[in-house]
């Protein structure tokens, strides 16, 4: 069974903030499932390659010439803040 | 015979010798959903005003082909009213996948899926609902609202597709787009009574498909004939340079090779005890073999063949799917489009935005995902699944050598209640239990109609082939639908 910090460490990682309810939810939910999940432990894979690819990896490559892509308007239009024809965000180094 | 009764092959048919207009269809169509909707909520949009613009523009190429004045027939899918599951992109209509995350997003540009279609001529009558981000299998984790199987209103019809299996089911559309991950495409066919197909990994293009499980997706189809699935899946399918994984060999002839499709003698039909454990409902078992009989009298020959890590396939999967979505939804961080949550820094935008705008099953799945991939976890979790993912793979490859194709239930069970499962993901998991070895495997997968159970709800049998043996599921598929008539069966609706 996993404990609440596990559940809080798992949310963190994957930029999420649980409400205590949520929490306690979860952390059954998700035990269940990882103790269903478990039972691969059991199989010896020890001479066994893990799949890299269900399709054979092949080299996609094109010449890096210029091309049309989308209009910056049209990329901007989603944005939930703009600036000077760029996307405004929070600042990612603190001046302080 | 009502118009929406027709096939997508006959409407097309009727189109080419002007028997009926693609205005005619199209407003035939938007009507049902007019008068369906408020019971099922299939659709998020209906772009009513967009479709009757792409009916009109059809309609004119068709007359200007008639009168000679251009000498390229136009595509059997010219003027022909389809539905596109909202996972993917159609320029200048919302794409929400179902979130609230991006419940406002609105792509300047077409999946490659879309473009296709578009330039064929079909008609868009609008996005489908889905469970949000394709996870889940009733459509109940919709930020939306769920769906509702036109079979019995009380009931899922699977999902995550389950809008468009809906769509095409209570014939509100000639046919459909979803997409499969871990069976989104199969699965609600089946609990719908449509066909549903998923082509081999690399078949169909996955640029401007909103990404879950990038080693799993796939687009597929929802008709409701397997001829109806052979033309959309001849328009689909293909090499695109925007889709690294899209395999360079142009597709074959589907419908060319269908027509010959007249008997099965000569193919060996595997029937895997695995898929036919405790956990299935007696009825979906019988139906189902009384199926593969019907096929046995066309001349397949019937071998049992085993599939021995079918139990391992699904906490696999869970793994690695998992896994690949926690990394591909890491990009609503509301920075560049969908939700924002403000806060004072960086960190607290991210964490307030993804946690306002994903669902519970979102979140789950996200930080299963994460933890898999975490560091003193990635060994046991990540790596192990992987490696149990190439013995699914090799259990496939042992099977195809004695047998051309797989054939078993689609879905343990028909189509359960509505609140049934949301309280326990488990089992929602275990109802993907027979479709999501393919796609581990990058398989091609094919579920049809073959029966009703006491309810009335419809039972689907599932095909499965070796890699890029489309053409044979399709052709076993029609064989069955020339000698049954289950894909006439529609659901009763008021009118």
């Amino acid at each position: 069974m996993l404990t609440t910090e596990e559940v809080t460490y798992m949310a963190e990682l994957a930029r999420l903030k649980l409400s205590t309810r949520e929490t306690e939810t979860f952390r059954e939910q998700l035990s269940a499932v990882l103790d269903y999940v478990d039972c691969i432990s059991e199989l010896d894979l020890s001479a066994v390659a893990p799949t890299r690819s269900v399709a054979p990896l092949r080299s996609a490559l094109r010449a890096d010439e210029v091309r049309e892509s989308l209009p910056r308007e049209e990329l901007l239009r989603n944005a939930p803040e703009t600036e000077a024809g760029c996307f405004r965000v929070p600042a990612i180094l603190d001046e302080g | 015979m009502e118009l929406i009764e027709q096939s997508l092959r006959r409407a097309g048919d009727m189109l080419r010798t002007s028997e009926v207009s693609s205005v005619e269809l199209t407003e035939a169509c938007l009507r049902r959903i007019e008068s369906a909707e408020p019971d099922l909520h299939a659709f998020l949009a209906v772009s009513g005003d967009l479709a009757m613009q792409q009916a009109r523009r059809a309609d004119r190429a068709w007359a200007a082909w008639r009168r000679g004045k251009v000498s390229q027939q136009p595509s059997p899918l010219n003027g022909i009213p389809l539905a596109i599951k909202d996972v993917l992109c159609v320029a200048e209509l919302a794409a929400t996948a179902g979130s609230r995350i991006l419940e406002n997003f609105v792509p300047a540009y077409d999946a490659t899926a879309s473009a296709r279609l578009r330039a064929a001529g079909a008609v868009f009558l609008g996005k489908t609902n889905t469970d949000e981000f394709a996870m889940g299998s009733s459509t109940e984790n919709s930020g939306f609202g769920p769906t509702r199987n036109p079979w019995d209103p009380q009931r899922v019809p699977g999902g995550s597709s389950g809008g468009s299996a809906a769509a095409v089911a209570a014939r509100m559309a000639f046919g459909a787009l979803g997409t499969d991950t871990g069976g989104s495409v199969r699965q609600p066919a089946a609990l719908c009574g449509v066909v549903g197909l998923k082509p081999s990994y690399g078949r169909i293009s996955r640029f401007g498909l909103i990404a879950f499980g990038s080693s799993f997706d796939q687009i597929g189809t929802l008709t409701r004939t397997a001829e109806d699935a052979a033309l959309l899946l001849q328009t689909l399918a293909g090499p695109d340079a925007r889709d690294a994984t899209s395999v360079p060999t142009p597709p074959p002839d589907y419908l060319g090779a269908l027509s010959q499709a007249t008997d099965l003698a000569g193919l060996r039909i595997g029937v895997p005890e695995e898929y036919f454990d405790a956990g299935v409902q007696p009825e979906v078992e019988t139906r189902v073999r009384a199926a593969i009989e019907v096929l046995a009298e066309f001349g397949a020959e019937i071998f049992p063949v085993r599939l021995p890590h079918t139990e391992h396939a699904l906490p696999a999967y869970y793994l690695i799917a998992n896994a690949e979505a926690s990394a591909n939804l890491a990009r609503y961080d509301g920075m560049r489009y969908g939700q924002r949550h403000s806060d004072h820094n960086l960190w607290e935008t991210y964490v307030n935005t993804r946690s306002a705008g994903f669902g519970p099953e979102v979140k789950r799945r996200i930080m299963l995902g994460t933890y898999a991939l975490a560091a003193g976890y990635y060994d046991d979790y990540y790596l192990r699944a992987q490696k149990v993912r190439t013995l699914v793979k090799q259990d496939f490859d042992t099977a195809f050598e004695q047998v051309d194709v797989i054939a078993g239930p689609t879905t343990p069970t028909t189509a359960f209640k509505l609140g049934e499962k949301t309280d326990d993901p488990l089992q929602m998991y275990l109802s993907d239990a027979f479709t999501l070895s393919c796609n581990l495997a990058g398989l091609p997968g094919l579920s049809l109609p073959c029966g009703l159970d006491i309810n009335g709800l419809p039972i689907g049998m599932q095909l499965l082939g070796p890699a890029f043996a489309e053409q044979r599921l399709l052709n076993v598929a029609h064989v069955f639908q020339q000698a049954t008539d289950w894909q006439r069966h529609a659901p009763a609706l008021e009118n």
